[in-house]
């Protein structure tokens, strides 16, 4: 991916459980994939797919709640997964930062935004207050707040929703990080705010060579964002390949699905949508064999029994998807769906 | 579907919600003006979205029209009768052929109560059904009309999803057989694969029971799915009203334009276009 051979962000064979009383929650079910240096990952899925556990792990941020984690996370090679609390401390903020869903209730509303993100920045730099407080002010400018040199010393509830957000990815910014971990960055924002959003964190991505990995429920985002993009399914990668690939020529049913079931504003209007049948399936038990199969209306008796792995497509190693239908016949459907 | 003429009009409608400042005495000091003079109609049969962001007004004037709000001014004519004063048995009356689908399935479906009770209380209030076993036929009916399972009838609110749960807030909406059905942002509180489940039962029992609908809602998408005109909402006013087409093919106003650009994949549809 990148010249340097090595990925930024390796994941391997992730497993994340939840041990609760009514069960074990498998959130995360032996998930893989690379991220390269100024990439973007979208990751893709409905609520309970797993997806924001799957990135709430990379920071290590699922530990406290007693998540069992297997396998492995490797930044710029080092296994993340192995290292202590502390040593975790030192990369979070600083080489990973994380921006979350909602900017309310992520931001500290007694303190000051300014004081906030000084409070990032000298956790991991030996600055004076007065150095940090001039790149707070720098940083805030470099996302968009008008005035930075006022609005430092704003507290929360005076900036508005969109103004939230970008004091997020301010703080995020702060260290300069390698890697900048999205989860759901616009869901919570008005749609000409969500697109200014997305802007700003593709252009910082471009000027600091950030390696980006987005959550979201939103199609949309990641066609606008991602390079690549992976479509997880009750804790699992059903599919996944280059942007452009996955939206033109989809291989699995739920990704099929995914796309006919959203209106759109391109293309002629359709009578009726294509919703996907069912709801999405319980963590703690989930189906056998293929996860997707009970929703699948093209699913076979046997794929209730085969578990399918992520095989590539042929003629598109990069290409990637975990179904038990064969690959003619998937061509075949896809083209007569469209 | 315009032939039919109106069933609802909208004339310079105004909502201003009172900013105070004193406990004890209390001083008018502003006023939030919610909705700011927005004149419409809407046709028997069709079904008109309102668009907008966040603050834009779009929920107020729909409450408005449900006269779950108070107007500062201006008036609401429904099936020919002014009915922005009206109270007591006439408002009664009136909110039978008018009801409302609501965004949270889950704070608008009360969990001490079951399904059966939810979807037959409308019955209760306007004393239809008396008959015990009647109510609970019809109450089946409606279940089984919106997709649910009418064995369900005894079991909560908290045993069904986030779709089962919108379905029944709809099968309570239909219970009456009413005209008009206003849907506030129906669909933005469920998953995406959900959505669409919702959006065509919504359809299909608009065709059935010849319902009018105001679909009210920030995604673009949704809207020109759903809408045969569409109001965009911008500061308490309606900046553009337009038949479904032309708006999303040229749109007039310049907000409204700023909206169609703003949408995700919109920017890039030559590169990268979601199929439909």
């Amino acid at each position: 991916m990148s010249a340097a051979g090595e990925p930024l962000l390796c994941v391997e064979k992730l497993h994340v459980d939840f041990p609760t009383e009514d069960g074990v929650v498998k959130a995360v079910d032996g998930i893989s994939y690379e991220l390269g240096r100024g990439r973007t990952l979208g990751i893709v899925g409905e609520s309970g797919s797993g997806k924001t556990v799957a990135a709430l792990s990379v920071l290590g941020l699922t530990r406290a709640q007693g998540a069992q984690v297997q396998g492995r996370i490797l930044l710029e090679g080092r296994d993340l997964l192995s290292l202590s609390e502390g040593e975790l401390q030192k990369i979070r903020g600083n080489e990973i930062a994380m921006i979350f869903q909602d900017p309310s209730s992520a931001l500290h509303p007694l303190y000051r935004v300014g004081a906030q993100i000084v409070e990032a920045v000298r956790a991991h730099q030996d600055v004076s207050k007065a150095k940090a407080r001039e790149r707070t002010i720098e940083l805030l400018g470099l996302v968009g707040i008008p005035d930075p040199g006022r609005r430092v010393d704003d507290y929360p509830h005076e900036f508005s929703g969109g103004m939230r957000q970008r004091a997020m990815i301010a703080m995020a910014l702060a260290n300069e990080p390698k890697l900048l971990i999205a989860d759901e960055p616009t869901t919570a924002l008005d749609v000409t705010v969500q697109a200014q959003i997305l802007a700003l964190l593709e252009r910082l991505r471009d000027e600091l060579g950030m390696g980006m990995v987005i959550v979201t429920h939103d199609l949309g985002v990641v066609a606008e964002m991602a390079d690549e993009i992976a479509v997880m399914y009750a804790g699992r990668i059903v599919e996944t390949a280059a942007a452009e690939t996955l939206l033109k020529r989809p291989e699995h049913p739920y990704t099929w699905g995914l796309l006919r079931s959203i209106p759109t504003l391109a293309g002629p209007r359709v009578e009726q949508l294509a919703p996907i049948p069912g709801s999405p399936p319980s963590l703690i038990e989930p189906p056998s064999g293929c996860h997707f199969h009970p929703r699948c209306v093209y699913a076979q008796p046997e794929h209730a029994r085969i578990d399918p792995g992520l095989e590539p497509v042929q003629g598109d190693p990069s290409h990637r998807v975990a179904c038990l239908l064969a690959a003619g016949e998937r061509k075949r459907i896809w083209e007569g769906l469209r | 579907m315009s032939s039919a003429g109106p069933l609802v009009e909208v004339r310079d409608l105004v909502k201003h919600f009172p900013i105070t400042r004193g406990i004890v005495w209390k001083r008018k000091t502003g006023a939030v003006k919610a909705v700011d003079g927005v004149s419409f109609e809407v046709m028997k049969g069709e079904t008109l979205g309102i668009v907008g962001e966040t603050g834009c007004g779009k929920s107020t004037t729909a409450r408005l029209m449900m006269r779950l709000l108070e107007a500062t001014a201006g008036t609401v004519h429904f099936d020919g009768e002014d009915i922005t004063h009206s109270k007591g048995a006439e408002l009664k009356a009136v909110r039978r052929e008018m009801q409302m689908v609501f965004q949270d399935p889950y704070s608008s479906l009360n969990p001490r109560r079951t399904v059966g009770a939810i979807v037959g209380e409308p019955f209760a209030i306007h004393g239809l059904h008396r008959d015990r076993a009647e109510r609970k036929t019809a109450v089946r009916e409606l279940l089984d009309t919106v997709g649910l399972n009418p064995e369900h009838y005894n079991r909560y609110p908290h045993e069904f999803s986030g779709g089962q749960r919108q379905r029944i807030g709809v099968a309570r909406a239909l219970a009456l057989g009413p005209k008009l059905l206003i849907a506030d942002e129906p669909v933005s509180a469920l998953d995406v694969s959900i959505q669409a489940q919702v959006l065509n039962l919504l359809r299909e029992r608009q065709r059935e029971m010849g319902l009018t609908l105001v679909l009210i809602s920030h995604d673009l998408s949704v809207v020109r799915h759903m809408c045969d005109r569409v109001a965009v909402m911008l500061k308490g006013k309606i900046v553009e009203l337009q038949d479904n087409e032309t708006l999303y093919s040229s749109p007039g106003h310049p907000y409204t334009k700023e909206l169609l650009a703003a949408v995700p994949g919109a920017r890039r549809s030559d590169r990268r276009t979601i199929p439909g």
